[in-house]
């Protein structure tokens, strides 16, 4: 049984500037992982590498098995099927309505599915990720920003992928906002078996859902679980997990055991 | 999928992945199960390597539409997770029957009763009316705030933005010389070949030379130049101001208390205030070049003849009445621009409209300002 994701020894650069150099990165099934990094280590660099929007200098990345770095045309289009994408700022088609936007996927891969189907399977996800039914008529430009955010999940999930990746997912939200998208999330990764891949700066998000960390540090990087990554020795990872944003948790977590 | 009947009714075993991406598969093998005689139906999921919301809603469906035909429906053990999960989110919530209506369709009050064609015919025209109206209303408006800006701009120079103003005549003027200067070239040829057909027959080629410079000089030039520049800038600055709209950019520049129509507008129309008579100098210089190379090298005129009938052919005022229209023509271009620029908000698909609009007003105003200059000069008399 191969790894969900697979990344080994990724080289990216960008003229002089080295950004990736060798690194390895492991996804297992229905694992919540969290991808933690400095700003301008190269988060969004290894995000956009696997999404295959930019082909890296080296390195292998497969995904279910699939090297998407040799693969190319139809054959890359149906490894893009079997995974879903959210973006920070949700990206979503400011001229489709949120349903329409959830039916995009499902006319581009789905050419068997009927409109009448469509429009329920959209409605399904859309009410899934508990948006009220009268959102999905709306305009990206008329949704909150909590809003937008659970619509780009529908979105993702339209084709029921077994693999998210969520770029920042609670960034801009309110802690309660934020809190209640962890929740959402977790509660769809249990009940699809979901793996989950996420970005992100928010520590609260961190501790809630993560069930293991890679750390960007050194242009390589250092993966475990959340538990032992808090003592990895790396002084970046230190400032990070032990800095006095991160202590509360830390605190909590040592009762808890 | 296998099926097979026993004494009691049917029993369906279902096998292998019922995902999104099989859904047709998964759609055929439920279409021929046929139903008819049977009373009872048992379904097995058991064997199921996988199943997803997409495959266990069309199982939904198909338990139901077997219900619906009287079939009583059995699951061979428990159902399956992912069929209560469909089965719990789209239970009806807060409003009884909100879900039930298709979702894409039109709410039954805009569909409402037949209205006749004459009175929709009427109500389309009064709609157009009114959005006419207030897009003249609004036009005025923006107009009078420009030329508020513009005045309390000259009363404190330094809000002027000396820089940005460059910027846009470099990009408005400078990079605009190569087209224009084809252009200019090009429409000079032709109507000097055009004219030397027909004055051929009269024996009055020489006049070719008078047409070229009077229709040149006091039409053409500054026609051509700005409809070049109507397609070329006033485009930009729709797209520009657009997508900042769009981004949010001109809020942040409102929130810092920066006036947008003195940061954004005011230097794109005084950039191209300046730069648009400076590219119709250019035009006029080489479509007179344009009209010496025909008469030359297809009249056989020598080029001190070419010189002196067109220096015979400019009055004082024919190069002036072409070049004072420039600077209107700019102020049209950038404000039709800067207008719809201003007015993008929500979609991308906004901004690609309002863009088009944009040039076409600016080069429809073009033509109707110069239609209005020929009639004002012919009063004058020049």
């Amino acid at each position: 049984m191969y790894p969900v994701l697979e990344v080994r020894g990724l080289v990216n650069r960008f003229g002089p500037q080295l950004v990736h150099d060798g690194l390895d990165m492991e996804v297992r099934a229905d694992e919540v992982f969290g991808i933690v990094g400095g700003s301008g280590t190269g988060k969004s660099v290894l995000l956009r590498s696997i999404l295959g929007l930019q082909r890296p200098q080296a390195g292998t990345i497969r995904i279910e098995g699939h090297d998407i770095t040799q693969l190319s045309g139809a054959a890359l289009r149906a490894v893009k099927a079997r995974y879903g994408v959210t973006f920070q700022q949700g990206a979503l088609y400011s001229s489709l309505s949120v349903l329409q936007n959830v039916q995009l996927p499902m006319i581009e891969h789905l050419r068997a599915l009927p409109a009448s189907a469509r429009d329920e399977l959209a409605m399904l996800k859309i009410r899934l990720v508990g948006l009220p039914a009268d959102a999905a008529r709306k305009y990206p430009a008329e949704l909150s920003g909590g809003m937008v955010k659970r619509a780009a999940l529908a979105r993702a999930l339209a084709l029921d992928p077994r693999l998210l990746f969520l770029d920042e997912p609670t960034s801009g939200l309110d802690p309660i906002g934020a809190a209640a998208f962890d929740e959402l999330m977790l509660y769809l990764q249990k009940q699809l078996r979901l793996t989950v891949v996420m970005i992100t700066h928010d520590l609260d998000s961190i501790f809630r859902t993560c069930n293991r960390v890679g750390v960007i540090v050194d242009r390589r990087m250092e993966t475990d679980t959340l538990e032992r990554i808090v003592d990895h020795p790396h002084p970046w990872i230190q400032a990070y997990f032990h800095g006095e944003r991160a202590s509360i948790h830390l605190k909590v977590a040592a009762h808890g055991a | 999928m296998e099926m097979h009947r026993t004494e009691r009714g049917l029993a369906l075993n279902l096998t292998g992945e019922w995902r999104a991406l099989a859904y047709g598969k998964i759609d055929a093998a439920l279409a021929a199960v046929d139903l008819s005689g049977s009373r009872r139906l048992e379904i097995a999921t058991d064997r199921l390597a996988g199943l997803d919301l997409t495959g266990a809603w069309r199982l939904r469906e198909f338990v139901l539409q077997a219900r619906h035909a009287g079939v009583q429906v059995a699951f061979a053990g428990t159902p399956p997770d992912q069929l209560r999960l469909v089965e719990e989110t789209l239970r009806p919530s807060e409003v009884a029957g909100a879900a039930s209506r298709p979702v894409g369709e039109a709410p039954a009050e805009i569909v409402g009763l037949p209205v006749q064609a004459e009175v929709a015919t009427l109500a389309f025209i009064g709609h157009r009316a009114v959005a006419l109206w207030r897009d003249m209303v609004g036009a005025l408006a923006f107009l009078g705030r420009l030329s508020g800006t513009a005045l309390h701009a000259l009363r404190h120079p330094r809000s002027l933005r000396p820089i940005s103003v460059a910027r846009h005549v470099y990009d408005t003027g400078i990079t605009a010389i190569p087209i224009v200067a084809l252009i200019a070239f090009l429409i000079s040829i032709i109507v000097a070949y055009m004219s030397a057909q027909q004055l051929r027959s009269f024996g009055a080629e020489i006049f070719v030379a008078d047409l070229v410079t009077i229709g040149v000089l006091r039409e053409l030039g500054v026609l051509l130049t700005a409809i070049v520049v109507a397609g070329r800038s006033g485009s930009a600055f729709a797209a520009e101001i657009g997508s900042m709209k769009l981004n949010e950019e001109v809020d942040a520049l409102r929130a810092t208390g920066v006036d947008p129509f003195e940061a954004l507008v005011l230097p794109r129309v005084l950039g191209l205030v300046i730069s648009l008579p400076l590219l119709t100098v250019v035009a006029d210089l080489v479509g007179l070049v344009g009209g010496a190379v025909l008469c030359v090298s297809l009249l056989h005129m020598p080029l001190d003849q070419y010189a002196h009938r067109v220096s015979q052919a400019i009055s004082r005022t024919t190069f002036w009445v072409g070049i004072i229209k420039a600077p209107v023509f700019a102020v049209l271009i950038a404000m039709a621009g800067a207008h719809r620029g201003m007015q993008v908000r929500g979609s991308s698909r906004e901004l690609g409209r309002l863009t088009t609009v944009a040039v076409v007003q600016a080069i429809f105003l073009v033509i109707l300002a110069d239609a209005l200059f020929a009639v004002l000069f012919m009063e004058m008399g020049v």
